[in-house]
């Protein structure tokens, strides 16, 4: 599905990911440690073509074709969708209505919000004055609306409730098919600092940024685990 | 009436206190004139430049219609009882108590146009909602310039008597883009106890023409009147500053202003609202755009009694192509115990917006218009569907004409 390769990312002259290459395959869910500043985000901005990032060098595939320098839109419009941290506020555009622009299979906007207890939000400006909890949840109903083959998620458990964990969770396990044990086709690569999001949903392999770069790939779990022992200075240390 | 007229003789020389000095000499008083008609007998051509001022010359769904081309009154009619409509010298030769309602709220010697507009005095319309009547559709109302170089001076009064509901909209327009010509226009609203006014005006005027509305709007216990204005089209000059007068316990008023300025247009945009009694409450709400163009917005608050609450908010963009916004909001609280606030902002498209909307798969021209389209939306309470979807359907057509 996705196919980084040694790729090297830089703004204003600065080099923010070096030499990173990671492939996830076509049903995969794979989850991406990182300390603060590491360039998790650096790496799913880079992929969605957000920003002023400078690819300097390597490539991007998704589906075997090489978006490395094609625009945002058409990214997404191949099957690439993102969760932002955070998302701007867009005045007098109602989330309904952005649904509506975005929207591709007739998908029942009304049942997918409500499927996130969200249905009142639908004609609030986009963003405007929603807390943590809201953020994500406006995000993930776009993605749903959306519904992307292959879903960037950025810190999803930030900033959200223990109420709201469990929803938020199980609308992820949604978006990446995670009901289907075979034939899924639904990707994810999912941003995490503190490893929450893996009570709720399961992946089949982790990778950690360090130093601007993938410095190891394996059980998720035992990733988690190995970091919570020896934090992101013990992965400098390990064998790679 | 003689006191009138010597006043305007007086200023009929006078400088407006905003906007560029516009020599009435340029212009004429004479236009052929044009027989009243009832609105099926409207020509295809005018037909549609008073669509796109939002005038439905089918007269569907309107409680009435009126319009005046040039000096000539060609259809002036109600359609719902209640709902007075006709021009305003039929109505003051009906109605001689109609002489009180004159410069009661508009000095006729403010400047030169109000002289001009007592002085060259050309008809207008009087709209009037009995006591207790609501319009279920709107009034609408068209003043339109065809003759070249025309100066068109007209006096409309607009009252809405206790317990009442009027709902208008005025589409000005020309029969040209390349007319060149004068509109000033005077208007004055009574809005008594415990009635509404909602007036919706969307100017539709050409590079050439200049334009110079004066308002007053009276209103009393109770008594709300919203006011929205758009003009998205080009436009050389306009300048317009109405005054509201709550002066009834418990007025309110509301502003709204969307305006969208290209090259060659200069806009002197704002409203003025004089808080005059206890539990009074207004908000003024400007969106402008600018594409070269130079918009001036201003707005003026006063609260002078205790108690009242009032909030003008601001906001400009100025896109590609550059121009100047220049927001001046103004808070004057005469006493103790007075709360206004105001906002005001001026920027352009935040990358971080486009790229949010790219993200979801929408091209980037689309973005920018999705977000332009959001910028300019004001949510209008109480406004009736059929004024929001011709509101929105201007706002449609200049988004269309960015890209």
């Amino acid at each position: 599905m996705l196919e980084v390769e040694n790729l090297t990312v830089s703004i204003d002259n600065r080099t923010l990911l070096e030499n990173v290459s990671i492939s996830i395959a076509e049903g995969e869910t794979r989850m991406l440690f990182g300390e603060n500043g590491s360039g998790k985000t650096s790496l799913l901005m880079a992929i969605m073509g957000l920003g002023d990032y400078k690819v300097e060098s390597g490539r991007i595939l998704f589906k075997g074709e090489d978006i490395t320098h094609l625009p945002t839109d058409e990214r997404a419009r191949r099957g690439i969708g993102i969760m932002f941290q955070r998302p701007p506020t867009i005045t007098g555009l109602r989330l309904k209505e952005l649904l509506e622009l975005i929207e591709r299979d007739n998908r029942d906007m009304e049942e997918l919000a409500r499927s996130l207890n969200f249905e009142k939000f639908l004609d609030r400006d986009i963003n405007q004055g929603f807390s943590g909890g809201e953020l994500k949840r406006a995000e993930i109903l776009q993605l749903m609306v959306q519904d992307p083959d292959l879903v960037l998620l950025d810190e999803p458990e930030s900033g959200v409730d223990l109420v709201n964990i469990d929803l938020i969770g199980r609308s992820i396990r949604g978006l990446l098919q995670k009901d289907l044990h075979k034939h899924r086709r639904k990707s994810g690569l999912i941003i995490t600092h503190s490893g929450y999001i893996l009570d709720y949903v399961e992946a089949d392999k982790g990778c950690v940024l360090v130093n601007r770069t993938i410095w190891c790939t394996g059980n998720p779990h035992e990733i988690l685990e190995g970091i919570r022992e020896r934090r992101y200075e013990g992965c400098l240390t390990c064998q790679r | 009436m003689s006191e009138i007229k010597d006043r305007a003789e007086e200023a009929k020389e006078k400088r407006a206190e905003f906007g560029p000095d516009i020599s009435l000499e340029e212009y004429t008083l004479d236009a052929p004139e044009y027989g009243a008609r009832p609105l099926e007998e409207i020509t295809e051509v005018d037909r549609e430049r008073l669509l796109n001022a939002g005038v439905d010359v089918t007269g569907a769904e309107r409680s009435g219609s009126f319009i005046q081309v040039d000096n000539s009154v060609i259809h002036a009619a109600p359609t719902q009882e209640g709902i007075e409509v006709q021009s305003t010298r039929a109505a003051l030769e009906m109605y001689p108590w109609l002489e009180e309602y004159l410069w009661q709220l508009v000095r006729v010697d403010a400047d030169k146009y109000t002289a001009s507009a007592e002085l060259n005095f050309q008809d207008g319309y009087f709209i009037r909602a009995l006591p207790g009547a609501k319009s279920v559709f709107p009034v609408q109302a068209c003043l339109y310039l065809k003759a070249a170089s025309i100066s068109q001076n007209v006096h409309n009064i607009v009252i809405a008597e206790e317990g009442s509901e009027l709902h208008i909209i005025t589409g000005c327009a020309t029969d040209s883009p390349e007319l060149s010509g004068l509109h000033i226009g005077v208007s004055e609203f009574y809005v008594k106890k415990n009635a509404k006014i909602t007036f919706s005006m969307i100017h539709n005027w050409a590079e050439n023409i200049a334009v110079r509305p004066r308002s007053g709007v009276r209103i009393g216990e109770n008594g709300v009147f919203l006011n929205n204005y758009i003009c998205l089209q080009p436009v050389n000059s306009l300048q317009l500053f109405p005054s509201a007068y709550l002066e009834g316990e418990g007025a309110t008023a509301r502003f709204n202003s969307v305006l969208m300025a290209g090259p060659g247009t200069h806009m002197d945009v704002g409203s003025r609202a004089v808080l005059s009694a206890p539990g009074t409450r207004c908000e003024m709400i400007a969106r402008s755009i600018t594409t070269g163009g130079e918009i001036i917005n201003r707005g003026l608050l006063v609260g002078e009694v205790e108690g009242v609450k009032a909030h003008l908010e601001c906001k400009g963009m100025i896109l590609k192509g550059g121009g100047r916004i220049y927001a001046i909001p103004e808070l004057d609280g005469r006493v103790e115990g007075v709360e206004m606030s105001h906002e005001a902002a001026v920027g352009k498209i935040a990358r971080a917006e486009v790229e949010y909307l790219m993200a979801r798969g929408l091209s980037e021209d689309d973005a920018v218009a999705t977000i332009v389209r959001g910028f300019m939306h004001v949510d209008i309470e109480g406004l009736p569907p059929i004024l929001k979807d011709q509101i929105d359907s201007a706002v449609e057509l200049s988004n269309k004409s960015l890209l």
